[in-house]
C-alpha cells in the first residue's frame, strides 16, 4: 500500500495505543489551535491608539501597541536621526556572518579577518567618535541591545573559554591553577552577581573620576561568564580526543601549538558543537538579565510600554512578541549547529 | 661484562655516526612499578632489530623511550648522535627523524589520507604544499594505496589504515623507524600486507627497530632479536640462533608459547 492513507495508518493507527493518542492529539488540536489563530490574527486589532480602541475594535490580541512601540522595541533610545547606523551594523553583520558561518560563501577565506574588523566597525558606527556624533551606550536598547551584547559574548567567549581551557590542562602549574580558580569562581556565582559587581563595585576599585562606561562592564561580565561555561564544554571535548592523537602529533615532531591547531583543537571543538551552541543559546536568552541593573533590553521596553496607561493590561502581546523574537534567533542558532555537525561528519566515520 | 668488551662497547658508543640508537643503563619507573630495568641496547645504522616478549614486559615502553613519549629516569638514550633529556628542542630534533608507527594507527580521522601524510612535512619541515602533494602520494604507492588518497581513515581497512599510518611516517623521511606492535590489531588476512610493506622497507638502508610477534617477519627480516621480560633484556642474539638455539629458560617457554599456539 502507498499513498498518504498508507502513511497515515503506520505512522498514526498502527496499533490500540495510537489510535487513542492520535485521536486524543486531534481533539487537542481541535480544541485550541482555531482559538489560538482567533486571538492571535482573526480577531486580532493592528491599529488603534490605545487599550480600549483595541478592545471595542476587537476581541483577540491588540497587536497595536507592538506597532506604536516598534522602533522603540528596535533601537531603544537611539537618537533617532543617528539610527541608520544601528541598520548599517545590523546588514554589515549579516554580510560579515555568510562567510563565516558557511564555507562554500565566497570570501569564506578571510572569516578570521571579516570576524576580527566586525565587532570594530560595528562598535564604531554603535558608540560613535572619529567623525560620527557620538551616542551614550545609555540610549542603547531592545533588540538592539540584546544583539550588541550577545553578539560579542558569542565572539568573544569561545576565544577566551578555549585559552582556559588548554591552561586547564597545562603542565605549567601557575596557568592551570589560574584557569581552574577562575573557572570555579565563575561558574560558582550567579550571572546577576556579577552583573551589579559590574554596575555598582567596579566603581570601588576604579580610580576615583575614571568612569567606565556600564554597557562595556557588563559586556565583560557576560563574555566572562560564558567562556567560563565555555572553558569546561571545550575541556570535556577534548577528553575525549584519545591519547594516540597526541602521541601521533608529538611522535612527528609537531609543536605545542600545530598539534593543538591543526589535529587536537579540530576534533575536540567538533565534539563539543552542541556543547558550544547550548552555551550561546543560554548567554543569549541571559542578555535579559541586564534589566536588573537598569540597562533596556527587549523585555525592559516591554515593562515600560505595559506602564503606559494606554497600553495597560497588555503583557500576554507585549511578552508574546518579545519571545518570539528570542524564540527565532535561539532556533536559527540550534539549526545551524546541527548543519555544522552533519557538514562535519561526513569526515569522521569512526 | 669483561674488561675487554667493555672497552670495546664504549669505544664503539663514542662514535654515534655508527649508531642509531644508544641506550646506556636505562631505568624507567612507573611510580613504585620499576618497568625498565639496566637496558644496554646499541642499534647500529640500518640494523634491523625485532623486539619480543610476554605482555607487559617493557618492549613498548623501550621503544617510546626513544622519541621520547615515555620519559625515562636513569641512564642515557643517545639518538643519531642527540642525547635525550628534558631539552624540548632536542626532543623535536630527535622526533623529526624518528617514524613511529602505532598498533592502533593513531590516523588523523578528521584529514583525508592524502592530509595524514602532508601534515608533517607541510608544518614540520616547511615543505610547500604541492611538493608535500608530489611526495606523498609517492609513498602511498609504495604502500600501495594511492587510489584511496583522497578518502578519510574511517573509510579503510584496518591493514590499509596502518599502510597509510608507514607512509605518514615515510614521508618525513626519518632514519629511524619504530614500529610498536603494528599488527597486534589486524584481522589476520590484513596483517599480510602490512608484513609485506615492512619488508620492503627493510630492504632500504633505514634502522628499524620493531616491537612484534611476527616471527616470520623476525626471521626474514632481522638482524637481531631481543627477547623482554620483566623489564629487562634477558636475551639477545641473531635470528638463526635465537630461534634454533634459546638460551634461556623464559626465552624458551616464550618461544613455545607462540609458536605452538
Amino acid at each position: 500500500m502507498v499513498g498518504p492513507w498508507a502513511w497515515i495508518r503506520k505512522n498514526f493507527l498502527s496499533n490500540t495505543t495510537n489510535v487513542i493518542i492520535t485521536l486524543l492529539a486531534c481533539w487537542f488540536i481541535i480544541e485550541t489551535v482555531p482559538m489560538l489563530l482567533d486571538w492571535l490574527f482573526f480577531d486580532a486589532a493592528w491599529t488603534a491608539e490605545n487599550r480600549d480602541e483595541c478592545r471595542a475594535k476587537a476581541s483577540g490580541a491588540c497587536w497595536a501597541v507592538i506597532g506604536e512601540r516598534f522602533s522603540l522595541f528596535t533601537y531603544g533610545f537611539y537618537p533617532i536621526a543617528e539610527r541608520w547606523r544601528v541598520n548599517l551594523s545590523f546588514v554589515l553583520m549579516v554580510f560579515a556572518l555568510i562567510p563565516i558561518l558557511f564555507d562554500r560563501a565566497p570570501l569564506h577565506k578571510y572569516a578570521l579577518y571579516i570576524a576580527t574588523a566586525l565587532p570594530l566597525v560595528a562598535g564604531w558606527l554603535l558608540v560613535g567618535g572619529l567623525g560620527l556624533t557620538p551616542v551614550e551606550t545609555d540610549q542603547f536598547g531592545g533588540f538592539m541591545l540584546t544583539l550588541v551584547i550577545g553578539i560579542t559574548g558569542i565572539g568573544f567567549s569561545l576565544p577566551l573559554g578555549l585559552l582556559l581551557a588548554l591552561g586547564r590542562q597545562s603542565n605549567l602549574r601557575i596557568i592551570q591553577i589560574f584557569s581552574i580558580g577562575f573557572i570555579e569562581f565563575i561558574r560558582g556565582v550567579p550571572l546577576i552577581t556579577l552583573l551589579f559587581v559590574a554596575s555598582t563595585m567596579l566603581n570601588y576599585f576604579l580610580p576615583p573620576g575614571i568612569t567606565f562606561d556600564l554597557l562595556f562592564r557588563v559586556l565583560i561580565m557576560v563574555t566572562l561568564f560564558a567562556s567560563a561555561y565555555m572553558a569546561e564544554v571545550i575541556r570535556g571535548g577534548l577528553q575525549a580526543i584519545p591519547k594516540g592523537q597526541f602521541e601521533a602529533a608529538d611522535s612527528m615532531g609537531l609543536h605545542y601549538w600545530s598539534s593543538m591547531r591543526l589535529i587536537i583543537l579540530p576534533q575536540a571543538l567538533k565534539i563539543s558543537i552542541p556543547g558550544i551552541v547550548n552555551t550561546y543559546i543560554s548567554l543569549y536568552k541571559d542578555t535579559t538579565l541586564v534589566i536588573i541593573i537598569g540597562l533596556l533590553d527587549p523585555l525592559g521596553i516591554g515593562r515600560a510600554s505595559l506602564a503606559d496607561t494606554r497600553w495597560t493590561g497588555l503583557s500576554n502581546e507585549v511578552y508574546l512578541f518579545v519571545a518570539i523574537f528570542f524564540f527565532i534567533s535561539c532556533f536559527a542558532m540550534a539549526r545551524y549547529s546541527l548543519y555544522l555537525e552533519n557538514k562535519l561528519k561526513t569526515d569522521y566515520r569512526r | 661484562m669483561t674488561q675487554k668488551s667493555k672497552l670495546k662497547d664504549e669505544k664503539m658508543s663514542s662514535d654515534s655516526a655508527e649508531y642509531s640508537v644508544i641506550m646506556r643503563g636505562v631505568h624507567k619507573w612507573y611510580g613504585q612499578f620499576h618497568a625498565l630495568k639496566n637496558i644496554n641496547l646499541n642499534v647500529r645504522s640500518a640494523e634491523k632489530i625485532v623486539i619480543c616478549g610476554p605482555s607487559g614486559s617493557g618492549k613498548s615502553t623501550l621503544i617510546r623511550c626513544i622519541n621520547r613519549l615515555e620519559e625515562h629516569q636513569k641512564g642515557e638514550i643517545i639518538v643519531d648522535g642527540i642525547e635525550i633529556s628534558r631539552d624540548l628542542k632536542n626532543i623535536e630534533t630527535v622526533r623529526r627523524e624518528v617514524g613511529m608507527v602505532f598498533q592502533h594507527f593513531n590516523l588523523f580521522p578528521h584529514l583525508t589520507v592524502l592530509e595524514n601524510c602532508t601534515l608533517a612535512p607541510i608544518w614540520v619541515r616547511k615543505m610547500p604544499l604541492a611538493e608535500a602533494n608530489e611526495m606523498a602520494m609517492k609513498y602511498l604507492e609504495r604502500v600501495k594505496i594511492p587510489e584511496q588518497a583522497n578518502k578519510y581513515p574511517g573509510q579503510l581497512s584496518g591493514g590499509q589504515q596502518q599502510r597509510v599510518a608507514i607512509a605518514r611516517s615515510l614521508c618525513m623521511k626519518p632514519r629511524i623507524m619504530l614500529f610498536d606492535e603494528p599488527t597486534s590489531a589486524l584481522d589476520p588476512e590484513m596483517i599480510k600486507e602490512v608484513l609485506e610493506v615492512m619488508i620492503q622497507l627493510a630492504g632500504e638502508g633505514i634502522t628499524m627497530i620493531c616491537v612484534t610477534h611476527e616471527m616470520g617477519f623476525a626471521r626474514t627480516v632481522a638482524d637481531r632479536v631481543i627477547f623482554m621480560d620483566g623489564g629487562e633484556i634477558v636475551e639477545h642474539n641473531n635470528p638463526d640462533e635465537f630461534f634454533r638455539n634459546p638460551q634461556h629458560e623464559r626465552t624458551k617457554l616464550f618461544l613455545s608459547q607462540i609458536l605452538n599456539h
